[in-house]
């Protein structure tokens, strides 16, 4: 591993010695992870890998009981999930987290609301908010639910809430994202769009995705980390990594018999 | 070709969406006015008292719907800020010779500031956890008011409260002047709930309400707005207390007793949670369902329940709720 890769400028998201205990059983045992800014990063694995456990980790929906999380060259081991994301950390869910009692355009909005700050102005009018509709417009119309602003989160198909996430993810302009699962549940023509919409939103951001899609993972990524029981595998690019005999072994899951 | 089409009739949804929004502020300013003319020649039409009584109840099922439709809250405890608000009210007044308005004011100052304690309490925990937390710290307050005669008149309640002058010159011993100053007081208190929830601040909390994490995942630090709109609510819910006090002349442990915790969560999904004006219409049936069976008895207590499972069963969404779902608005 590169040595003091923590503090290298080219390094936005590094990990040191990583681990969750839940009574006795560690899911996630001892993982050091460096995510080169400005690459796609895929974090992957065989059932049971900590791949989940390791992103909640990441994003500070579970606090480890070991190990350091350092963003920017920042400790963040300690922080809370809101005051990450201020810091331009952003995560989506695997099961598709929007708002379903809000129309597209305000789900983006929310998002976009960031901007202004906190919003505990309660007693002001909601249409100070319209200035944003236009951006919020401008976000739906690049993952196209450009005809969809109007209508209820609720009421857009599975691929399509997907697209409203990451729309609303990118409305905060992160420096970095976290996709859990991002083609999980979706049919080939969604995984083609999304994966078009990954690349084109990784150009000038960093990526750090769970994947179980092999095929995405080999066309998406720059650099991927296979996880096995908690701990790192093999690391590599995804010609290095798929011809490793350990990943292979894990995943086809010879010697468990 | 064939895109140029699909992107037409996606751009003509847009357009009949947006003018549905526009029609649904226009349907909800008419039923605005129809309410102010309403409220205007009621006093003319039914009993003023039983008027304010439903005002009051009205207002609380307002602010209680502010925390559980829009904040997604279940409070199982808002007993404890309308009935202590009330107490308040009525103690200054009768002994403090405050006037209605201060002696209001002050009440729901006390209110603001118990829901800030008991909310900070509270938000830890979601669901069930937080409701129990809620309902145990109203009890306290009950087992406070009875263990504190001195300020709250224990089993007897503060009688006699005078209902004084407004501002020290209007007297409001004539029920129907009274009657405008709570129409006031409660009509105010609902232009003030319908902006917060069409606020910057009330679209932040319907997204921690439909989804905490992803609220949370986007940088708001959903705690925070929790306790303001948990605050919000009991500070409403103590403006009808208060309120009541005046009207009645009368503060007394039925107001901070838990049955009255429940009472409103009956006025509120009768009259259907989450809509704006459900409250009203649940606040309105519940108070003269008391009023006009009272010569039934306990049988008024079995009526409620009655009513109270054929709303869980058959119609959810309550009153209001059905209907803007027959109207494909949102009321």
């Amino acid at each position: 591993m590169v040595a003091g890769g923590g503090s290298a400028p080219d390094v936005i998201l590094a990990t040191e010695g990583l681990a969750i205990e839940f009574k006795g059983f560690r899911a996630v045992d001892g993982v050091s992870l460096r995510v080169k800014r400005g690459t796609i990063h895929a974090l992957i694995g065989p059932n049971g890998a900590g791949k989940t456990t390791c992103f909640n980790l990441l994003t500070k929906f579970l606090t480890p009981t070991e190990g350091t999380i350092t963003y920017k060259g920042r400790d963040i081991t300690r922080m809370k999930p809101a005051d990450v994301a201020r810091l331009g950390l952003v995560r989506s869910f695997q099961i598709s987290a929007v708002f379903p009692h809000l129309t597209a355009c305000e789900n983006v909005r929310i998002a976009l609301q960031k901007k202004r700050g906190d919003s505990f102005d309660f007693w002001r009018s909601e249409r100070v908010l319209s200035a944003l509709d236009e951006e919020a417009l401008r976000l739906l119309d690049a993952v196209g639910l450009a005809g969809f602003a109007e209508l209820p989160a609720a009421e857009l198909s599975y691929g399509r809430k997907r697209a409203l996430e990451i729309a609303t993810t990118l409305a905060l302009d992160p420096e970095m994202l976290l996709l859990d699962e991002p083609m999980a549940g979706m049919g080939r023509e969604d995984v083609d769009r999304i994966a078009a919409l990954i690349r084109s939103v990784a150009k000038d951001r960093t990526i750090l995705m769970v994947e179980h899609n092999l095929s995405v993972v080999a066309s998406l990524s720059d650099f991927i980390t296979v996880l096995a029981r908690g701990k790192v595998l093999a690391e590599g690019d995804y010609a290095t990594v798929s011809k490793d005999p350990r990943v292979i072994e894990a995943y086809i899951g010879v010697g468990h018999g | 070709m064939a895109d140029g089409a699909v992107a037409a009739s996606d751009v003509g949804a847009t357009e009949f969406a947006l003018r549905e929004r526009r029609d649904t502020g226009a349907l909800h300013r008419a039923i605005f006015i129809g309410l102010a003319g309403l409220l205007l020649v009621a006093p003319f039409l039914a009993y003023p008292v039983f008027l304010m009584k439903v005002l009051c109840f009205a207002l609380f099922a307002l602010a209680f719907n502010l925390l559980l439709g829009y904040g997604g809250l279940l409070s199982f405890g808002h007993a404890a800020y309308f009935g202590m608000a009330s107490y308040v009210s009525a103690y200054t007044a009768k002994h403090w010779g405050m006037t209605p308005e201060l002696a209001i004011l002050l009440g729901v100052a006390v209110a603001a500031l118990l829901g800030t304690a008991f909310g900070a309490l509270a938000i830890r925990r979601q669901g069930i956890y937080f409701a129990m937390i809620t309902l145990a710290l109203a009890q306290m307050v009950y087992f406070f008011s009875l263990q504190t005669p001195r300020f709250t008149g224990g089993e007897d309640g503060i009688q006699a409260v005078p209902r004084g002058k407004l501002f020290g010159l209007l007297s409001l011993a004539d029920d129907r002047i009274l009657y405008y100053v709570v129409a006031a007081i409660f009509f105010g208190g609902l232009l003030l709930i319908y902006r917060i929830i069409h606020s910057p601040f009330g679209q932040v909390c319907k997204a921690i309400r439909d989804n905490e994490p992803r609220a949370i995942s986007l940088g708001y630090r959903a705690n925070q707005y929790k306790l303001a709109v948990f605050v919000l609510s009991a500070s409403l819910a103590g403006l009808a207390g208060a309120t009541k006090a005046i009207v009645f002349q009368l503060a007394s442990l039925t107001d901070v007793h838990w049955t009255m915790s429940g009472e409103v969560v009956l006025m509120t999904l009768v009259g259907g949670m989450g809509t704006v004006f459900g409250p009203i219409a649940g606040a309105l049936v519940i108070v003269a369902m008391q009023n006009y069976l009272a010569h039934l008895g306990a049988w008024v207590t079995i009526i409620q329940g009655v009513i109270f499972v054929v709303c869980v069963l058959v119609f959810r969404e309550g009153i209001v709720g059905v209907i803007a779902k027959r109207v494909k608005q949102p009321l």
